[in-house]
């Protein structure tokens, strides 16, 4: 268990090594995500204003994050694939589901790097405080779940022909609860409603951090073997 | 051994034929009108022996793709891969139909063509993950890839489908409850209809994957021929 725990260690120490050398998957996650946020902006800006704007912010936060988590997750295999990597790292005596779960950590390390930095930002250019304790846990299990799926997804859609392009369409529908449970809460804290009210939500997120990273466990082994 | 099997898959597909139509008759003559003010509701309501029927299939199919994805993942054998690819086709065509026909209704009892209520989303969602699944199959070349591939995406949507609808049930609904124990519903002339429907609308799509892996098995045979003759 401990070695197990090493050889994830060791995948996820590369990975942010090699991105603090060239911070290119992280600079397109956060310029892209400040992007989104513009892009809102000038779509719902003379419809939405005042008041008015605390009922779309948690919708293009979390579009925010997606697209810009989709970004992450179509790099964490592509590059790999590339500079042929990705063979080496099989050929490595680790299991093939360190792997993945190394992948799908540093993933989420870069996502929620992201994720820290746009709430500032957020707040600023939407007038929305969103410094708040329940809404990082909120974040943090909408992550884990994006991640848990998208990590399996994108290491099948990076052998693909298709590639970049087919990641999000096989993505999305299948994270659409975390998607549906992440919005929800993230209004119901900014609301001002009370933990009860969100907790059913909370517990899906959980139901499904659980549940994806389990079912990838069983069947990486047959995305990655030759 | 061949013709025998043709012989069956005709009697197979004569015996669908008819039941279509005596369903066709059920659902638009045979069965009572339904207890509603509206003279188009009335009619329009006629359309849920089908609708119903077609969304069963809808879902059924991809549950069929989901054990033939274990099955490949297990066994690694050509059968399952065929099956899964088979039943996701037929599931899309269905999926669609939910849609479409959803909406026919939709105009006259709501309103509006589409609302974003559980079932419909569901639906939506669901037929896009098919859309999904026949693109991943169609960007990978290696057979066998493309098996695995296509089972774990099975596998991982499939989990995906119980809990996108717990979401999305928490998160809205206005569909009209079929089975719900207090009013509503369907009489009891009206449930025999129903299920007569739904068992059809089952022979037509156990009819359609006979046909669907026939046509794989044939494609697997021509190219066995080809490589005989190249090389």
């Amino acid at each position: 268990m401990m070695g197990y725990l090493r050889k994830m260690g060791a995948i996820v120490w590369k990975d942010i090594v090699a991105e603090l050398r060239t911070k290119e998957m992280f600079s397109a996650m956060f310029v892209f995500a400040v992007l989104v946020i513009v892009v809102f902006n000038f779509a719902f800006d003379l419809r939405v204003s005042g008041e008015r704007v605390r009922q779309v912010a948690p919708g293009a936060l979390w579009v925010a994050f997606v697209f810009s988590g989709i970004l992450g997750l179509n790099r964490a295999f592509v590059s790999e694939k590339d500079q042929g990597c990705l063979e080496g790292l099989l050929l490595a005596p680790v299991d093939h589901t360190a792997i993945y779960f190394g992948k799908m950590i540093s993933t989420v390390i870069f996502m929620l790097v992201v994720e820290a930095l746009m709430l500032p930002i957020f707040t600023a250019f939407f007038g929305v405080n969103l410094f708040d304790l329940r809404l990082m846990l909120v974040i943090f299990l909408g992550t884990l779940g994006f991640a848990g799926v998208g990590t399996i997804l994108s290491a099948m859609t990076a052998q693909t022909r298709a590639r970049e392009v087919l990641l999000p369409i096989l993505l999305l529908p299948v994270v659409a609860p975390v998607l549906i449970a992440a919005v929800k809460a993230t209004a119901g804290i900014l609301d001002g409603l009370v933990m009860s009210d969100i907790a059913r939500w909370l517990q899906l997120l959980v139901a499904f951090d659980l549940i994806f990273p389990a079912t990838a466990f069983m069947t990486f082994d047959y995305v990655v073997k030759e | 051994m061949k013709e025998r099997n043709d012989r069956w898959l005709l009697a197979l597909s004569a015996l669908s034929a008819v039941m279509i139509l005596i369903a066709l008759y059920l659902a638009l003559v045979g069965a009572p009108d339904a207890d509603l003010q509206s003279e188009t509701g009335r009619y329009a309501q006629r359309i849920i022996y089908f609708h119903i029927a077609t969304a069963w299939v809808g879902f059924l199919s991809f549950f069929v793709t989901f054990v033939a994805g274990l099955g490949y993942l297990r066994a690694q054998e050509r059968k399952w891969d065929i099956v899964a690819l088979s039943s996701a086709e037929i599931g899309t065509v269905f999926m669609l139909g939910v849609l479409i026909s959803g909406s026919i209704w939709a105009k006259p009892a709501w309103g509006v063509w589409w609302v974003w209520d559980e079932r419909l989303t569901i639906s939506l969602v669901q037929f896009l993950v098919y859309v999904g699944y026949l693109m991943l199959r169609t960007s990978v070349q290696d057979p066998a890839r493309r098996a695995r591939f296509a089972a774990v995406y099975g596998v991982v949507a499939f989990i995906s489908v119980p809990i996108n609808f717990i979401a999305i049930r928490l998160w809205r609904t206005q569909h009209p409850l079929m089975f719900g124990s207090s009013g509503g519903g369907l009489g009891p002339n009206m449930m025999a209809a129903f299920f007569f429907c739904l068992v059809t609308f089952t022979l037509w799509y156990v009819t359609l994957m006979w046909y669907r892996i026939r046509l794989e098995c044939s494609r697997d045979d021509v190219e066995q021929l080809k490589q005989e003759i190249m090389g």
